[in-house]
């Protein structure tokens, strides 16, 4: 017999989880007049009885603002029951932690699992209240859903979703020796993502003399095992082995040709290299493209690391756990980078379609609000509750990522040059080196992950990718390792995450020469997983270490000690072979180095033909301030305090500036500067860049402009030009062509082309790219309908600002201080917001001229740095109109523009000056007293427009003296506050 | 020689504000060492030796059955490995010699989640603290008002306290009038969420969370056991202000180190 447990809040008090899930309920149903209330129960049932009330009222139960209720209902009140609960196998934090405080309490370890019970107060037919649960409130992809009329609610049994496991844990072997049809439909069916070609490569493999004769003396057949055919799909995945970024590339354009071997080689780790040669010993690069994250040098005692990711897939499927899972994830590769580093801020940017999106949803995708609310809430629980600041991001709206989100999330950590008298951002593994897997228990969950992602989304994509991380359970594993490497207690540390295991242990064995994985070791969840799956679980919050033998004990010591279960799954060898057994049987055996290197490069074809839009001239709004408000409430431009304020974003207590500035702390700040270390003035300053629009018109400029905008945002804020360093991550759509993808060649040029201009553009402005990611099938195929992202390019900028009392931020400080402009404005409105507003694409999108906009930055930096500048602020989305006015309402004082002192180019209109995104422009206000100073510093560069005013308004004059806006600062910023005020 | 005042900062389980709670210990003068929970279960480390206690802010366990429910459970029955004795207990006799307690954000809730305050009785929760009302975490600036005829020592001397709150679950509820009155009868609500005339308010945001009779925090009796949902060691330095670069000059210190140097002070003339 099962308890089922129901804790309510007591009736007398305000309800907010209640009114927030029915404010959300009315959005989606906005014609849902009869429902009056919604009140929220926690559901606890546990699978046992004989359970002493006390002992559940200690554990569920708040006295002062909750009533509870053993087996029986707690409330009559209402018309509909939903009650919402996990699927088999999801992770549930709630259960879990229910189950430890009653174990506390009672001694006995009794699984529990958790539910969520809404009570509907209104009568409403019972499809709808179906449709509300199914719509709203549960993703039924991990929620099992009941729905229960009042009257049928006293029958209600506790929900047990206990895993039951049918098949038996077997290894089986498959054959390769088949046609090329039937081996396509292997790889399909298996989720594998590996081509024909790739099958072939694996079946010459097992051919050879010397791997059959070593197969048998260890006891395998010629024909390979799912353990072994699993871990090579795995490792060959274009999510891990980058084989688009690798390929061999002929890149046609205009009837010139170029052969490109690896975007990757030539135009990342090649720029990045030739860089480092430039600076020489100003060179701050410590450890690039070898780690999980770049490792930067910080200052004489400490390195950055510095790593983004993404999890668009997941966060499609189930944009909570997704996202979860991503920020959580991206946590444990600067975690698990070289010895190991504590983590100091995350950064998230997320790409959605509109929230107000109203056409009819395509099968199986989620209605972008959801996906919105989702993510948020994902980063939100997985940075607050790891206290990790979240210091820095944005949001980019665009329809074309209804099929799949972008969610990006980055982390960076510090760690002392040294640890233990040796180089912390270095690796080593001796053979003997027993391998340890600490932290959470391997499930079902992200199994394929990593294949998975390797494709489009399409119907049936499987479920069991979808993972639900656990920041607590992190936690208590990060506060365990930080202790461990400062006792010098392991040798080398790497996080699993895509691939799990197979990833984790296959690249460290690669330090020793060999390694040997006991499968039968790991502990898991529940019973029934095959080796193959214990192998590419990607069940969360999991790290693998290398520990010398004679380190076992203490580690595991102290790992108990601390809660945290750590296991001896095998042993680093230089035997040469990914070696893995179960029971004691070989189950894999490969060689290291077919695993590593033995996948064929891809040959692709790339072919560019510019895209020509025809020349409009710019249409002239009738009313110009009423187009500012317009422009300042677009989804791109509008506040995002919203979300902003959910996230912590000065834990750890170093922030600096924070991404909310100004008078009354709404300013949008360009980047962020923290303080890591307490006791120091010395600062982390990081930025991101992002302009998909551009890659409509052409994703060279896009990507210079994404870089350019990034280090713009950098330099605003008080970031040392000559001490800053990159990260790359790019979402492409599918650019392999094929039947079902006709477009893919013309795509891959975009994406060499992006490439092209980063390695340009980073080498222009002496800033090395140090990690990145890509990610490269981000389509979605339902039905006939495809849909594709736009080709973009994440850049993030981390570096360091010598003293951050010099940081200064975006909002206008004083009436009576004069407003310049730094940069020359053209005509430059291609891909632009503006003319996104109307519907158009334009032209001639900004193109970056990295000479003198690097020289701008650097002379800024000295102006910031001696004092001279009260606010500086990039003009990038909705041009220099936007920036004059979030300076102006962030500061709350009024500003006086004539845009006939602007340096243009000749034959601008007023609206094109006003809304031209050309890059590397930034507005700044300086005082009267300091203005020929500034003017000496930055010659023809800096052209003074106008001063700060002490009256709200913001008044601009056209190039021929006339006002042409005048207009209230409550006025632009509640335009600019009312789009997602959710 | 004045003695070395020693504090402790317990972290682990999801703490996770306890580097920058040491931090504003040590600016303030003490010593302190932040200790894992599991360090003094063992017995490694015991709370006896030290004369501060600090519960810095986090998820103790996810928040998952509500803020600090699981760690109520785990103070009082998780024994310590050495002596079989609870922290409860631990925690009483510290209360005993009269040491002083600070509970900051998930801390304040821990203190009022095991009845260590209001206190009276010891043990028995009369007050709690629950979802925001807007039903968010919200990270923002308040402005605090002091009640300057409370007995707590950590806000003597002070008017008025400017740091941010962060949480989603700071609203302070009592389990009855009678609870309410005897606390500002006694007047141990010692902070206030305030508005820009600095009077105790219940609009949002001042108030961002719809605390009754706008309370930010309390303490007990003796003044000497404090808990705050607003982060005093958010805002150690001048430059933790939101709104530090519109200054034309800036203060040596964050205003949040005053309930330290208090702390310190208070202990320095006992000790």
């Amino acid at each position: 017999m099962a308890t089922r447990v129901e804790v309510g809040l007591k009736p007398h008090l305000f309800d907010a989880r209640g009114e927030r899930v029915k404010r959300q309920i009315l959005h989606a149903f906005p014609q849902l007049s009869p429902l009056e209330k919604i009140s929220c129960l926690d559901i606890y049932s546990i699978d046992s009885d004989g359970l002493k009330g006390e002992w559940l009222e200690e554990a569920f139960c708040d006295p002062v603002i909750q009533d509870i209720s053993v087996g029986s209902l707690l409330r009559s009140d209402f018309c509909w029951y939903i009650e919402i609960g996990y699927k088999p196998g999801v992770t549930d934090n709630v259960g879990n932690s229910a189950r430890y405080a009653l174990k506390l309490i009672s001694g006995k370890d009794i699984p529990v699992f958790s539910s969520r019970a809404y009570l509907l107060h209104g009568s409403l037919p019972r499809d709808l209240v179906e449709s509300i649960a199914e719509d709203c409130l549960a993703n039924e992809l991990i929620q099992h859903i009941r729905v229960f009329p009042v009257d049928e609610c006293p029958a209600i049994e506790p929900y047990i979703p206990r895993v039951t496991m049918l098949h038996k844990a077997e290894v089986e072997t498959v054959s390769l020796a088949l046609s090329d049809e039937a081996l396509l439909k292997l790889s399909q069916e298996r989720t594998l993502a590996l081509t024909v070609e790739e099958l072939k490569v694996i079946a010459r493999y097992l051919e050879d003399r010397e791997v059959r004769a070593h197969r048998r003396s260890v006891g395998l057949t010629e024909t390979i095992t799912d353990v072994e055919l699993e871990a090579l799909a795995q490792t060959w995945s274009e999510h891990c082995k980058h084989k688009i970024f690798n390929a061999d590339i002929r890149y046609e354009e205009q009837g010139h040709i170029t052969e490109i071997s690896s975007l990757f080689s030539t135009y990342i780790k090649g720029s990045t290299s030739e860089i480092r040669r430039l600076l020489g010993p100003e060179d701050i690069c410590v450890s690039v493209f070898t780690d999980n994250a770049g490792v930067i040098r910080f200052n004489e005692d400490y390195n950055l690391v510095f790593k983004v990711e993404t999890h668009n897939s997941p966060s499609a499927l189930d944009p909570y756990g997704g996202a979860l899972t991503g920020i959580v994830g991206v946590n444990r590769d600067p975690f698990g980078t070289g010895m190991g580093s504590k983590l100091i801020f995350n950064t998230d940017v997320f790409c959605f379609a509109s929230p107000f999106y109203t056409s009819e949803l395509p099968p199986k995708i989620l209605h972008p609000r959801r996906i919105f609310e989702g993510v948020r809430e994902g980063v939100e629980h997985g940075g607050n509750k790891s206290g990790i600041p979240t210091v820095n991001g944005c949001i980019v709206f665009d329809e074309r990522y209804l099929g799949k989100p972008l969610v990006y999330c980055g982390t960076a950590g510090i760690m002392p040059r040294e640890v233990g008298g040796e180089p912390s951002h270095l690796k080593k593994i001796k053979p003997g080196d027993r391998i340890v897997m600490s932290g959470g228990r391997i499930g079902k969950d992200g199994i394929h992950g990593a294949t998975f992602s390797s494709e489009e989304l399409h119907e049936a994509s499987p479920t069991s990718a979808v993972q639900i991380g656990d920041p607590i359970t992190q936690k208590k594993l990060t506060d365990f390792l930080l202790k461990a490497r400062d006792l010098g207690i392991y040798r080398a540390i790497t996080d699993n995450g895509a691939g799990g295991l197979s990833s984790s242990v296959g690249e460290m064995a690669t330090l020793s020469g060999g390694c040997t994985i006991e499968l039968d070791k790991p502990p898991l969840k529940y019973v029934g997983l095959s080796p193959w799956e214990i192998l590419l679980s990607e069940a969360q919050e999991r790290m693998t270490l290398a520990v010398p033998e004679e380190q076992v004990p203490a580690f595991l010591a102290l790992s108990s000690q601390m809660d945290v279960e750590s296991t001896v799954i095998g042993t680093f060898t230089d035997s040469g072979f990914f070696h893995c057994t179960y029971a004691g049987r070989t189950v894999c055996c490969l060689h290291l180095d077919f695993l590593h290197d033995g996948l064929p490069k891809m040959q692709l074809t790339a072919r560019w033909n510019p895209v020509i839009h025809e020349d409009l001239p710019t249409p002239v709004p009738a009313d110009h301030a009423g187009k500012l408000c317009e422009m300042l409430g677009r989804l791109n431009i509008c506040s995002k305090e919203f979300v902003i304020r959910q996230y912590d974003h000065e834990v750890q207590g170093g922030s600096v500036v924070k991404p909310l500035v100004g008078l009354s702390c709404d300013g949008p700040s360009d980047a962020a500067v923290i303080r890591p270390l307490l006791d120091s003035t010395e600062g982390v300053v990081v930025a991101n860049g992002i302009v998909p629009r551009y890659s409509d018109l052409d994703t060279y400029h896009m990507a210079a402009c994404a870089l350019d905008e990034a280090l713009r945002n950098y330099v605003c804020v008080g970031g040392n030009p000559d001490r800053w360093a990159s990260l790359d991550n790019f979402c492409w759509c599918d650019p392999v062509q094929s039947e079902k993808n006709p477009d893919g060649e013309f795509k891959l040029a975009q994406l060499v082309r992006a490439n092209q201009a980063l390695s340009a553009y980073t080498r222009a402005f002496r800033c090395p790219l140090i990690s990145g990611k890509d990610s490269m099938k981000n389509d979605y195929i339902g039905g006939d309908i495809k849909i594709s992202i736009p080709p973009t390019l994440l850049v993030s900028v981390i570096g360091r600002i010598d003293d951050v009392f010099t940081a200064v931020t975006m909002d206008v400080k004083l009436p009576g201080d004069l407003v310049y402009v730094l940069g020359r404005t053209k005509r430059e409105l291609g891909g632009s917001e503006y003319l996104a507003s109307l519907g158009m694409t334009g032209t001639v999108v900004p193109e970056v001229d990295a000479k003198t906009a690097l020289e701008r930055y650097r002379t800024l930096h000295r102006a910031i740095s001696g004092g001279l500048i009260r606010a500086a602020h990039d003009i990038s989305d909705g041009g220099l109109a936007v920036c004059l006015a979030e300076m102006a309402f962030a500061g709350g004082f009024g500003m006086e523009i004539d845009l006939g002192k602007i340096s243009a180019d000749p034959g601008l209109l007023d609206t094109e000056i006003l809304y031209s995104e050309t890059a590397s422009r930034i507005v700044i206000e300086v005082k009267p007293e300091d203005a020929s100073r500034v003017e000496a510093l930055f010659g023809g560069d800096a052209a003074c427009i106008g001063s700060i005013t002490p009256q709200g308004r913001l008044t601009i004059r056209s190039q021929d003296s006339s006002v042409i806006i005048d207009e209230d600062l409550t006025a632009l910023k509640s335009a600019w506050k009312a789009t997602l005020d959710f | 020689m004045t003695q070395q005042i020693r504090s402790l900062v317990i972290t682990g389980y999801g703490t996770n504000c306890e580097m920058e709670m040491a931090h504003a210990c040590r600016k303030a003068g003490a010593a302190a060492d932040i200790v894992h929970l599991s360090e003094i279960l063992s017995g490694k480390y015991a709370v006896a030796d030290y004369h501060f206690l600090n519960l810095a802010g986090g998820f103790l366990d996810g928040d998952d059955l509500g803020s600090a429910q699981v760690e109520n459970v785990r103070l009082k029955y998780a024994r310590i490995k050495t002596t079989g004795r609870t922290l409860f207990d631990e925690i009483q006799a510290f209360i005993g010699r009269g040491m002083i307690i600070l509970g900051v954000c998930n801390g304040f809730q821990v203190l009022v989640k095991s009845g260590i305050l209001p206190g009276n009785p010891l043990g028995k929760r009369r007050v709690s603290l629950t979802f925001n009302d807007s039903a968010k975490f919200e990270d923002r600036w308040v402005r605090l008002k002091v009640n300057r005829e409370s007995p707590c020592i950590f806000t003597r001397g002070l008017e008025s306290l400017t740091v941010p709150v962060r949480h989603g679950e700071g609203k302070f509820v009592c389990d009855s009038e009678e609870t309410l009155r005897e606390i500002t009868q006694a007047n141990l609500n010692a902070l206030s969420y305030a508005d820009a005339s600095l009077s105790p308010t219940m609009e949002y945001p001042c108030n961002p969370n719809g605390s009754a009779g706008a309370i930010a925090g309390i303490c007990d009796r003796s003044g000497r056991i404090f808990g705050l949902m607003p982060h005093p060691e958010a805002f150690t330095h001048p430059t933790n202000h939101p709104s530090w670069t519109r200054l034309e000059t800036l203060p040596e210190k964050g205003e949040g180190m005053a309930i330290f140097d208090n702390a310190v002070q208070f202990l320095t003339g006992i000790l």
